[in-house]
């Protein structure tokens, strides 16, 4: 019995809070992309960037408020300069969509065209970013590191298996089930949201009955950029903040958006967990478990990986292209691109 | 027709830029950025033979680069028979159960289409003989790849090549990346251009990702280094008569005289090839080929109902393009001398291409092979002219400002943002980009 429970705690540690923490913010992430491509319809490959500007904000501001000394005791001071992370990242976006893609919707340029406009703001943004904080890594992690240590699990419960869960973990899960409830409240109930809805379904139908679309596009902008920040700054929380990893998010968060199905708020939630646990599952190794579970005879020599951790990151790739050949509308049926 | 006054000033411009570096800077200087900027030019006449000519939007030009400087290393570097001999041929009865078993599940996913009823049982199957075949090729495999990368980590701990020249290379760069176009056009290529656009950049993570991992193959990220070159080294040209003699009359050092030597002696090389490529390229773009192509391009549909094979014309081009990829890529390695996987960035082989290729102007050869020269140009030369300018800027501060320490610390990465700049400004104002392509 207690060989069943070490090998549960065992995975819950190693795959399912990890993966749920990886899952929220890949969601958070893909959310962005999603609402992006059905109501401006284009791919914006600036996003990894835009993610990376609202972290950076929510960084220097975290350090000017504990040079100050205000702290938010045991939970990080980054949860303190996130609305103003917020605040910076919709001016941005919305400067950007001003200065740079509104252009293109006037002259209604095909979605390609954007996509590669979306590709120049993101060199921009990347030097931006890398002039104003460099492209080392930087820390701004404070406050209490652990809800539970794996030492006090184990004194708890009596196991061999320690599992612990890192506050950054839990601040990124409830948050990200806050914003995912809102956006979708707002979605369903509010007029706006009906509007934007109505507006990605059938545009001209939807400027027939009247809706205004440069404010759909602005509201779309606004939540995208919460969205944004609060996916940037919750990777940077967890893991740590560093301008490189931001364009290589990029691709898992696309790939989320299409494995659920672009264009759909649910699939993007789902692909982002898809893809997350696949990684996870996928490159766990699991010669403990199966030293649990299976009598001391079987125990297995090897590390029993189907794939080695380097391969982490491109298992989500690979999971794009078999959705790709298999199913392109995604897991939910949202658009074919 | 461009007007051929438009072509003449941009490149003339283009010279005097480069000669300006070169009495500024250094000579050497200047050849190593010419250098660069012709492969860069031949890999934006890759993408735009692709974008410009068929309308494919491939953001997988770093992986096809990378399959191109592979090549380089499998062709020229020495076999390493020790590697052989521990589990080389072990490692290729692993291979062919691989394909043995890719082979079986294809013939089985066609040979079962009409199990329609019975789509679990399908799956099933399908999904056994998947699992299955891996494992047994993990077991097969996994001792072997072990065995050949304990040879001598430090130094080798990786196959080796076949041995043979390195220009050799060149070729097969080009057919590898074409076959793997190959594969992945049939995948990708019926999809709409955000897709495409999408896929291929993560299928060119995955080449990488195996190129970096798999160490029995190019020693992954520990590089291989001392690829055999293809011109004479400088310390044998310093030894060299003539040389000497050169440097004097010429009033260089020795030393700078020889890498000069070596650099152009590379030029000729690359220049070679580009004018043999944009010729090709040239006619095929004048042909009744090129004529059709572009018919594709701007009205798919139309083009499909005048009897035109979208989708093969489609994989066609995104094949010969990729192969002008890999050719490139195995150019770099050559001038390099080295494989680093580590360097393969899509910011610096996929965007940066791209870069070059709107800012050219797409659709026109003349376009992106400017674009290549000015782009890189740039790229290498913005360090310090951004550098100056902050210098500049900031003369009235006090020297031991914190504020003007950051900004000319931070100075490197301006490159970015003139990159995205010029890139924004051109789609904006100039779409047709620096040399537009030719009414016709």
């Amino acid at each position: 019995m207690t060989d069943i429970l070490n090998a549960i705690v065992l995975i819950t540690n190693f795959v399912l809070v990890p993966g749920l923490t990886y899952g929220s913010q890949l969601a958070l992430g893909a959310l962005g992309i999603t609402m992006i491509y059905s109501i401006l319809r284009f791919s914006n490959f600036a996003h990894g960037e835009m993610m990376s500007f609202g972290a950076m904000i929510t960084i220097l501001v975290t350090w000017w408020m504990q040079a100050q000394g205000i702290s938010f005791g045991v939970l990080p001071t980054a949860l303190l300069a996130l609305p103003i992370g917020i605040a910076a990242t919709i001016i941005l976006v919305l400067t950007a969509d001003r200065v740079v893609f509104k252009y293109y919707r006037t002259i209604k340029a095909p979605p390609v065209t954007l996509l590669i406009v979306s590709m120049g703001l993101m060199f921009f943004l990347g030097g931006v970013i890398r002039f104003i904080i460099g492209p080392n890594d930087q820390r701004f992690l404070d406050g209490e590191r652990f809800i539970m240590k794996a030492r006090s699990f184990k004194q708890m419960t009596g196991l061999n298996e320690g599992l612990a869960i890192k506050t950054t973990q839990g601040i990124t899960v409830f948050l990200a089930l806050i914003m995912v409830a809102f956006v979708f409240w707002f979605l369903t109930y509010t007029r706006t949201g009906k509007s934007m809805r109505a507006y990605s379904n059938n545009e001209d139908l939807a400027l027939l009955s009247g809706i205004n679309p440069e404010r759909v596009v602005l509201v779309t902008w606004v939540i995208t950029a919460v969205l944004i920040t609060l996916a940037g700054t919750l990777y940077g929380l967890d893991k740590s903040y560093k301008p490189f990893t931001y364009l290589s998010l990029l691709l898992p968060i696309f790939a989320s958006a299409i494995v659920g199905g672009i264009g759909s708020p649910v699939g993007a939630i789902l692909g982002g967990f898809v893809i997350a646990f696949s990684e996870l599952f996928v490159t766990f190794a699991y010669k403990r478990v199966l030293g649990y579970l299976l009598p001391d005879s079987l125990e297995p020599e090897g590390l029993m990986q189907l794939l080695s951790t380097d391969y982490k990151i491109a298992l989500s790739f690979v999971i794009l292209v078999l959705v790709l050949i298999i199913r392109p509308t995604g897991i939910a049926g949202g658009k074919t691109l | 027709m461009t007007s051929p006054m438009r072509i003449i000033t941009v490149f003339f411009g283009m010279a005097i830029l480069l000669a300006f570096v070169g009495i500024n800077q250094s000579w050497n200087v200047a050849f190593s950025i010419l250098n660069l900027c012709v492969i860069s030019a031949i890999m934006a006449l890759g993408v735009n033979i692709q974008w410009g000519y068929a309308g494919l939007v491939n953001f997988g030009v770093m992986g096809f680069v990378a399959v191109g400087g592979l090549a380089g290393v499998i062709v020229s570097m020495p076999p390493v028979e020790a590697a052989w001999a521990a589990g080389g041929t072990q490692l290729m009865g692993g291979f062919a159960i691989m394909g043995l078993v890719i082979a079986a599940a294809t013939i089985f996913w066609k040979k079962t289409q009409h199990w329609k009823d019975r789509p679990r049982k399908r799956y099933l199957i399908m999904a056994l003989i998947i699992i299955l075949g891996y494992a047994f090729y993990r077991y097969i495999a996994d001792p072997a790849i072990d065995a050949i990368e304990a040879v001598e980590p430090a130094k080798t701990g990786y196959l080796g090549g076949l041995g043979l020249h390195i220009l050799f290379s060149w070729i097969v760069g080009a057919i590898a990346a074409g076959l793997i176009a190959m594969l992945i056009g049939r995948i990708a290529l019926g999809l709409r251009s955000d897709y495409l656009a999408i896929a291929t950049l993560g299928i060119s993570e995955i080449i990488i990702y195996v190129i970096k991992n798999e160490d029995w193959m190019a020693r992954g990220v520990k590089n291989v280094n001392g690829l055999p070159r293809p011109v004479p080294y400088e310390l044998d040209l310093q030894e060299e008569q003539w040389v000497n003699s050169l440097a004097e009359s010429m009033s260089f050092s020795v030393i700078n005289a020889s890498s000069l030597i070596v650099k152009l002696a590379y030029l000729s090389l690359f220049v070679a090839v580009l004018i043999i490529l944009f010729i090709m390229a040239e006619k095929a773009l004048k042909s009744p080929w090129g004529r059709m192509m572009r018919a594709i391009r701007d009205n798919e549909v139309a083009a499909a109902a005048m009897g035109k094979d979208v989708k093969n014309r489609h994989l066609q081009i995104f094949i010969i393009g990729s192969a002008i990829l890999g050719l490139a890529g195995a150019m770099l390695t050559t001038l390099d001398g080295q494989f680093t996987p580590a360097s393969y960035q899509p910011l610096r082989y996929t965007f940066l291409i791209w870069v070059m290729v709107i800012v050219g102007g797409s659709g026109n050869n003349y376009g992106s092979i400017i674009g290549g020269f000015i782009i890189w140009f740039f790229w290498i030369e913005a360090e310090p002219l951004g550098l100056w300018l902050i210098e500049l800027l900031t003369s009235g501060m006090s020297a031991d400002s914190a504020l003007k320490a950051h900004l000319l610390e931070s100075a490197a990465h301006t490159r970015l943002m003139t990159m995205g700049l010029i890139m924004m400004l051109v789609l904006r104002f100039a779409p047709k980009g620096l040399i537009p392509e030719a009414k016709r």
